[in-house]
């Protein structure tokens, strides 16, 4: 599916993180998604990119605007070069964290979108792609 | 077939535009799927002249094979405006194609009289004409279906509001009877009224009431109490009655734990025990 | 750098967060606020969130600690005006903040707490006089 609007941002401080989640609630308005589904998804990239700067060392969110047999969707791809990630069912557990946090950051941003998928390599880095479309 | 180029449809448009738009629309008229009572023969003529223009213009500018381009735009807009208010019209989709298919007597018969008598000519413009006007009223027909099913819709999303009334019972109490089939989608709507009535109204008790509900699986249970754990959240407590016997059974059969959910019986005994939350008390007047 | 006002009121602090807050000011707010709770010696809380669009799990986790350290101070905290999708997307997320009291708002808060300095609610409960 081809994106009919794209931006990439890189995610290096926590104020990018700010500056992401406005970009993404801006987004979400003019594609008008309601109040929840934008409150759903800037949650979860809040917690991905959050996961990109203390696990992955910072790096990039691609937005993308897409448009599907009248229904409208959001896909954001946060990718790093960090460390990766070396038993994703564990990292997708509840709970589960290395980093001192809830470990809800990759399952609870998984609940909080429709389409959700992972990639991740030891010593190459992470990319979670995430989608939420309108009804 | 290789493509034909269609200078003389455009051309034959042109010159007999007058001729062509009187048997268009007559063709139209005779139609038995004319709805008479709901256009008028003023507001045929009118679109029908309209679109013969845009037609002309975009078969003089544009590739008559490929309509996805930016000449045919103007054509495209005028006919997904058309089949979209006739959608709301509730026409029927073969009648609104008709307004399509109807322009291919009028257009054979002067392509006809212009080819003269050179058959392999007229073969090779009723060919590209008809090809043409069929990808127009596939078009039109797609078009139809589109604007049909945003009619639906919405008709849903307003059906979903209209079900799930969010009610004051008694200053701070609120009260939401649900009725009929929960599923995820219209459990969602259910959550975010009901949150925002809270909010709304300042209420720190909201009773679901579930006696209208004929079955709770897993998944609407699970709905349930994350409607109850929102409203936790933000300060106020659901209380969820009406659970009937056969559904109580099945919540344990599925395994379904209601934690420290408040549930009672009726929607009686939840307004009781929410005045006794308040402290409010009632005394019978003696006489 | 900005701090997040935190405004007395009686036995209480008030807190309201307005801005979309990042790591810095929401560690800031911890140390002062516990800080606070001793000078002033405060018998509650209340951390005003009606204006937070998201609660992401980081600032979940804020308010759980707040929760905790003042409780630890003596004084008990109570997030006020949850926005109703704040409250969804939390549930969601899979956040409990079981530990954190809650209220409608800034009054309902108040009273909360004023109830609880008097004696008259219990420990474990969101509401007043639970069965």
């Amino acid at each position: 599916m081809n994106p009919t609007r794209s931006e990439t941002f890189q995610l290096q401080t926590s104020d990018d993180v700010i500056r992401m989640r406005q970009m993404v609630r801006v987004w979400m308005v003019e594609m008008k998604f309601g109040l929840v589904d934008q409150t759903k998804m800037v949650t979860a990239a809040s917690e991905l990119a959050r996961n990109a700067l203390a696990y992955g060392g910072g790096g990039s969110v691609c937005m993308e605007a897409l448009a599907d047999d009248g229904r409208r969707g959001l896909r954001l791809v946060f990718e790093d070069q960090g460390p990766g990630i070396a038993d994703l069912e564990l990292a997708l557990t509840d709970g589960y964290t290395t980093g001192g946090g809830l470990g809800l950051g990759l399952s609870g941003s998984k609940r909080l979108v429709n389409e959700f998928a992972i990639w991740s390599a030891v010593g190459e880095g992470t990319r979670v792609t995430i989608v939420r479309w309108t009804i | 077939m290789t493509a034909i180029p269609i200078s003389k449809i455009s051309e034959i448009l042109t010159a007999y535009e007058k001729d062509i738009l009187e048997d268009w629309v007559k063709e139209q008229l005779s139609a038995i799927t004319l709805r008479r009572d709901l256009l008028s023969e003023a507001d045929l003529r009118r679109e029908s002249l309209e679109f013969l223009k845009l037609l002309t213009q975009a078969l003089e500018r544009g590739n008559p094979q490929d309509l996805a381009t930016a000449e045919w735009t103007p054509v495209r807009d005028f006919l997904s405006a058309l089949s979209r208010s006739r959608a709301l019209q509730n026409f029927s989709p073969s009648e609104t194609a008709t307004f399509i298919f109807s322009l291919k007597q009028p257009l054979f018969t002067r392509l006809n009289t212009a080819t003269g008598k050179d058959a392999n000519a007229l073969l090779a413009e009723v060919w590209s004409a008809t090809t043409l006007l069929d990808k127009l009223g596939l078009f039109t027909i797609e078009s139809f279906v589109r604007s049909r099913n945003e009619v639906i819709k919405r008709q849903q999303l307003e059906l979903l509001e209209l079900s799930t009334p969010v009610v004051k019972l008694w200053e701070g109490i609120l009260a939401l009877p649900l009725i009929g089939t929960l599923d995820s989608a219209r459990t969602q709507i259910v959550m975010e009224n009901l949150l925002q009535g809270i909010v709304d109204t300042a209420s720190e008790i909201a009773i679901i009431d579930i006696t209208g509900v004929p079955a709770v699986d897993t998944l609407v249970a699970q709905h349930l109490l994350k409607t109850v754990t929102a409203a936790r959240l933000m300060g106020a407590q659901v209380i969820i009655s009406g659970i009937r016997p056969q559904i109580a059974q099945t919540m344990v059969h599925l395994g379904v734990a209601m934690g420290d959910v408040v549930t009672k019986a009726s929607l009686a005994d939840a307004l009781s025990y929410a005045f006794k939350l308040m402290a409010i008390t009632f005394t019978r007047k003696t006489t | 750098m900005d701090k997040i006002p935190i405004l007395k009121m009686g036995h209480f602090l008030l807190v309201t967060i307005q801005v979309d807050m990042h790591d810095r000011l929401a560690m800031t707010l911890q140390d002062d606020l516990t800080s606070r709770v001793v000078k002033d010696r405060a018998k509650g809380v209340l951390i005003d969130i009606s204006s937070l669009e998201i609660v992401d799990s980081f600032i979940g986790r804020m308010l759980a600690n707040i929760a905790a350290m003042t409780r630890t101070l003596g004084a008990e905290s109570v997030v006020v005006g949850m926005q109703p999708a704040v409250a969804i997307t939390i549930v969601e997320l899979g956040m409990s903040l079981h530990n954190v009291r809650t209220a409608l708002n800034v009054d309902k808060g108040m009273a909360l707490l004023i109830a609880q300095l008097n004696g008259l609610a219990e420990d474990d409960g969101n509401e007043p006089n639970p069965e």
